[in-house]
């Protein structure tokens, strides 16, 4: 049974392109066959966090308007077997992605990935709504921070309201919050919402919490997934989450502050 | 004090407590908006001026309220007149 997954977030910035990438070759690397598809038509950056830019021929618009097919569009990864993606168009024209032509091409998809992840462009507008009506689950990304975490509730809303599942009277899209960019140390201090926090306010299955990481810089410097990281903090996070997402239990890491010895302060720098 | 209370009040010092309650505040009023009908705020709109047509009151006199029940959806419209002595 295939799955339409969309990473999402109403507030822009936080985290989705970064999150879907991982997520894609995470479920790769655990030997599922996935394809993940850029819906930020105009602002295309998923090709470059996963090193693949230059590869990029046909996309996604291509595609819808017939002047490629589906296959000559599809990138293979050359690090993950079974990972696939789906370029966005920098075309300028916001209306390129038709409702038939993502409704048949996300058909297609289904019949040879187990999953499709979608990572939808920031906002609520056609773009993000396009990422999220044929999804099955959603991976809402939120930062501790209030314009995102109130975003993250309108998004929400709109994944209980003008959905595919939703419009067909369906079960509804199953929802996971992952709360990223979480920094222990100011969560502690009491100037940062913590998750519990989150949670509470949003109640929502939480999926996990990703640290704000160097780790993520230097991977999307060097056009890589961070969870290959396998050492970083924001690597192992994500495996966590790929873990739990495929049914899994791990326990959350990385929520409180690392208390070093005094050897680990003067030595671990 | 005890150390607790010492941690507590920390916490309580930053401004992660103050977002949290504005957050709640925001979230549950939007909530409650979301998933009625969309003419909501219209027919408050025309209903305000309809009761203007008659009485003199302010922006907050009209106030429609839709409640969701397990079988039905009541909508409660509230109008306060102004005090007659006035
Ligand atoms: N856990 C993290 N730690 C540190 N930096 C992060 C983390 N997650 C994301 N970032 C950084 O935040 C920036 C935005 O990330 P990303 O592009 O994934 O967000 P997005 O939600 O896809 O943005 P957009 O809404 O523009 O599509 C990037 O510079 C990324 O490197
Ligand atoms: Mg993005």
């Amino acid at each position: 049974m295939s799955k339409i997954v969309v990473v999402t977030s109403g507030k822009g910035g936080v985290g989705k392109t970064t999150t879907a990438a991982a997520i894609a070759a995470g479920l790769a690397r655990e030997g599922q066959r996935t394809v993940v598809v850029d819906f930020d038509v105009g602002l295309r950056n998923l090709d470059l966090v996963l090193g693949c830019e230059r590869r990029v021929v046909y996309d996604f618009v291509n595609v819808i308007q017939g002047d490629a097919r589906l296959h000559q569009a599809l990138i293979k990864d050359k690090r993950v077997d079974g990972l696939a993606i789906l370029p966005a168009s920098q075309t300028r024209d916001k209306d390129a992605l038709t409702d038939e032509g993502v409704a048949q091409i996300l058909d297609a998809l289904r019949e040879e990935f187990d999953y499709v992840i979608c990572d939808s462009p920031a906002g609520i507008e056609r773009g993000a709504h396009l990422a999220s009506y044929h999804a099955d689950e959603a991976i809402v990304v939120a930062n501790p921070e209030v314009s995102s975490v109130r975003d993250s509730d309108r998004v929400l809303g709109l994944l209980a309201s003008r959905t595919r599942r939703a419009e067909l009277n369906e079960e509804p899209v199953k929802e996971h919050l992952l709360l990223s960019r979480y920094d222990p140390v100011r969560v502690e201090k009491g100037e940062m919402l913590s998750v519990d926090d989150v949670q509470e306010i949003l109640a929502v299955d939480l999926l996990g919490v990703i640290p704000e990481s160097q780790a993520v810089l230097n991977a999307s410097n060097a056009g890589m997934p961070v969870i290959l990281d396998e050492d970083s903090d924001a690597g192992q996070a994500y495996a966590d989450v790929v873990t739990r997402f495929l049914g899994g239990e791990r326990p959350h890491r990385f929520l409180a502050v690392e208390r070093k010895g005094i050897f680990g302060r003067m030595f671990g720098g | 004090m005890g150390l607790a209370d010492y941690f507590r009040d920390r916490s309580r010092s930053g401004s992660a407590h103050v977002a949290k309650e504005r957050l709640q505040i925001i979230v549950s009023h939007e909530r409650a908006q979301r998933g009625g009908p969309d003419y909501l705020p219209t027919l408050r709109e025309e209903l305000l001026e309809v009761v203007r047509r008659y009485v003199t009151v302010d922006q907050e006199a009209v106030r429609v309220k839709l409640d969701r029940h397990e079988d039905r959806e009541t909508l409660e419209l509230n109008i306060t007149l102004p005090d007659r002595s006035s």
